[in-house]
């Protein structure tokens, strides 16, 4: 049994139903990150979990216990909200002792939880401020350890980085990991920002219109995007548009295509492929069987890496490649022929009108 | 000067005449009391006068009553408005208006027929009742001030997500009120209780009408009766308000999460 189970979750407000049949199961110490557009269902996921909404239907467990139905403030859940959401009155220090005061515990203990928690988040020299004396990453690390030092049985983060800018966020994600990882506590963490999700989490649940897309640790999520909503949301990624031939093979244009897998569609029908800019090489090799024939549209230099728009039978593909000091990039207009490997390119099943990212550069 | 600037000019001095000539005016008259020379004898009698300090006291004690049951009523009503029922806000607001509408006589006489000795709930057969009313009636004539200030006030912090946190720390509903929503509206609190203070303490038809020793029907009496303490009565009551007015600006002010203290601290600061 596993220690946090959401089974067969529905939300509706009035007529409209924002999260369907939703289904997780979370082991103790499992980081899972909630992706998925704006307005997609996370918070309100996330916010059934803690007990501020309750769901239609479907159930939650906590450790084994069915809390569907149990009060927010006996859950034992630690939050951390987007816009920090300290206590304005009271000091740093106060602020993380405040779950500890409210549950009666012993002064000398709430006095040596506090100085630990504040040595955790590297503020112990800032216990006597208040929070408009903070910095907003400063913030947010009070916020988190005013969350944990209750010793919660999950904890939550809805979109914590998201107020605060590009640098103190990839830090500060760092912090969180490795915190939540130091402690082994069940975190469920909803962000927007794919690469978040990516670089932090043990399982990424892909959400779109309130369902699950599909659930899988970042490589899976990543590279075996089971559909067209999820490939498209996560990385940036082409879509080819291609005819079934049988088997393994698939037709783009005239050229002939070999997947790694057969697709799931009789021959002669349509099909869309993906295929990742990295993927996509300009030069030959052993293992890249496949080829397509293109001209270059466009060129981004972008420092380390060239990011280049190609125009094929099937569809503008985008292709990066390395910078190399020694050959310069790329003329538009040249034709090229593209080369990648049976497994680098697949098919997508739905027709989830993703945000796809080639048709939209 | 700029020929622009001369028609604001004249208004703004006209506009400050209009209010400073009947109060100097009444300053003046105040203090001429012993005739030929100026002095405060109009002052020490009123302060002698028992009857003053008797209605006086007797205000200032209705007023913090009045202070202290509107905030019990108003605090609660307008956080669970704010946080579950937003879309109420504007018949709430709307219905803590009427004070302004309804006149106090009129008030006064519907608690008259509804309390009166011979009602089920005779209010008005006991002083201590009578005094009570007086309080309850106060309460209604402050709300406007009281309700709006308050309300403010909780527009400026994020109620919603503070209760939130306290809750899923495990606070229960009236914890999060009095450690988390209590602590930061208190300068809202206190600017509606610097208004609701003035109001009472001039109040003179629901005091009069239920025949309550306040210091509204007082400064009437002796209005009524005499020549100079009148002036000096009124200068007094008006130094009370603009005290009030005073605090409410320096508390008004005051930003949530810098506690009181410290902004009495940044204005001695500010001032040196
Ligand atoms: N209390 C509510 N009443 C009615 N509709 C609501 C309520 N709360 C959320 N919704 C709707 O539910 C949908 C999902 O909202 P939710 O806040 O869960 O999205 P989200 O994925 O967190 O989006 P974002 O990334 O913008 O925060 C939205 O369409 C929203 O309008
Ligand atoms: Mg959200």
């Amino acid at each position: 049994m596993s220690f946090l189970e959401i089974s067969g979750v529905r939300k509706s407000f009035g007529p409209t139903t924002v999260v369907h049949d939703f289904d997780l199961s979370a082991e103790k110490g499992e980081f899972i990150s909630f992706l998925g557009p704006s307005g997609c269902g996370k918070t309100t996921m996330l916010r059934m979990i803690a007990g501020f909404e309750t769901p239609s239907q479907g159930t939650i467990r906590i450790d084994g216990e069915d809390v569907t139905h149990v009060q927010p403030n006996a859950r034992r859940i630690g939050m951390v909200f987007q816009a920090y959401a300290l206590f304005p009155n009271l000091t740093i220090a106060d602020n993380v002792a405040f779950g500890l005061k409210v549950a009666g515990r012993p002064k000398a203990e709430i006095a040596t939880r506090v100085e630990e928690m504040l040595a955790l988040i590297k503020l112990p020299h800032l216990a006597s401020r208040y929070p408009y004396q903070l910095s907003g990453g400063q913030q947010q690390r009070v916020a988190l350890a005013r969350a944990i030092a209750v010793k919660p049985r999950v904890l939550l983060l809805d979109e914590p980085l998201s107020a605060l800018d590009a640098k103190i966020r990839v830090s500060l994600r760092e912090e969180i990991r490795s915190l939540q990882r130091e402690l082994g506590i069940t975190t469920i963490f909803v962000t927007h920002d794919q690469e978040e999700a990516l670089s932090m989490s043990d399982r990424i649940v892909v959400m779109s219109e309130g369902r699950i897309d599909q659930i899988g640790n970042p490589f899976e999520i990543y590279n075996k995007p089971r559909t067209r909503f999820v490939a498209g949301f996560v990385g940036t990624l082409s879509v080819l548009e291609a005819v079934a031939t049988g088997g393994t093979g698939v037709r783009i244009g005239e050229e002939a295509i070999v997947l790694s897998g057969a697709p799931a569609v009789q021959p002669g029908t349509s099909l869309s492929l993906a295929l990742r800019p990295e993927a996509v090489s300009l030069h030959p090799s052993p293992e890249r069987i496949n080829r397509l024939a293109g001209r270059i549209v466009d060129v981004a230099f972008l420092g380390s890496v060239v990011r280049m728009r190609i125009a094929t039978a099937g569809g503008t593909v985008l292709v990066d490649s390395f910078n190399d000091p020694a050959t310069p990039p790329p003329q538009r207009d040249t034709a090229v022929t593209l080369h990648f490997t049976a497994a680098g390119i697949y098919p997508l099943e739905g027709a989830g009108d993703a945000p796809v990212a080639a048709a939209a550069a | 000067m700029n020929r622009s600037r001369i028609a604001p000019t004249v208004i703004v001095t006209l506009a400050a005449l209009y209010f400073l000539v009947p109060l100097v005016a009444t300053l003046e008259f105040s203090m001429r009391m012993v005739r030929g020379t100026y002095s405060l004898k109009a002052y020490q009698v009123v302060f002698a006068d028992p009857r003053f300090q008797a209605t006086f006291s007797f205000s200032v004690i209705a007023a913090l009553c009045t202070i202290v049951i509107g905030a019990l009523l108003v605090v609660p009503t307008a956080y669970w408005i704010r946080l579950k029922f937003p879309r109420l806000r504007g018949l709430v607001e709307f219905i803590t208006l009427l004070p302004l509408v309804v006149p106090p006589i009129v008030l006064v006489f519907g608690y008259l027929r509804i309390y009166n000795s011979s009602s089920w709930l005779p209010f008005t057969a006991t002083i201590a009742g009578t005094n009570v009313l007086l309080v309850f009636g106060y309460a209604v004539l402050s709300l406007p001030y009281m309700y709006r200030a308050v309300d403010t006030g909780m527009g400026a912090i994020d109620i919603r997500t503070l209760t939130e946190a306290a809750e899923s720390l495990g606070a229960s509903r009236r914890t999060i009120l009095m450690r988390v929503i209590l602590p930061n509206v208190r300068a809202a609190i206190l600017s509606g209780a610097f208004l609701t203070f003035a109001i009472v303490i001039g109040e003179f038809v629901l005091a009069s009408l239920l025949n309550r020793p306040a210091f509204g029907p007082y400064l009437q009496l002796v209005g009524a009766n005499r020549a100079y303490e009148p002036a000096a009565l009124a200068m007094i009551a008006f130094a009370i308000t603009w005290a009030c007015m005073g605090f409410l600006q320096l508390f008004g002010s005051g930003v949530p999460g810098r506690r009181l203290g410290s902004t009495i601290l940044r204005f001695g600061k500010r001032g040196r």
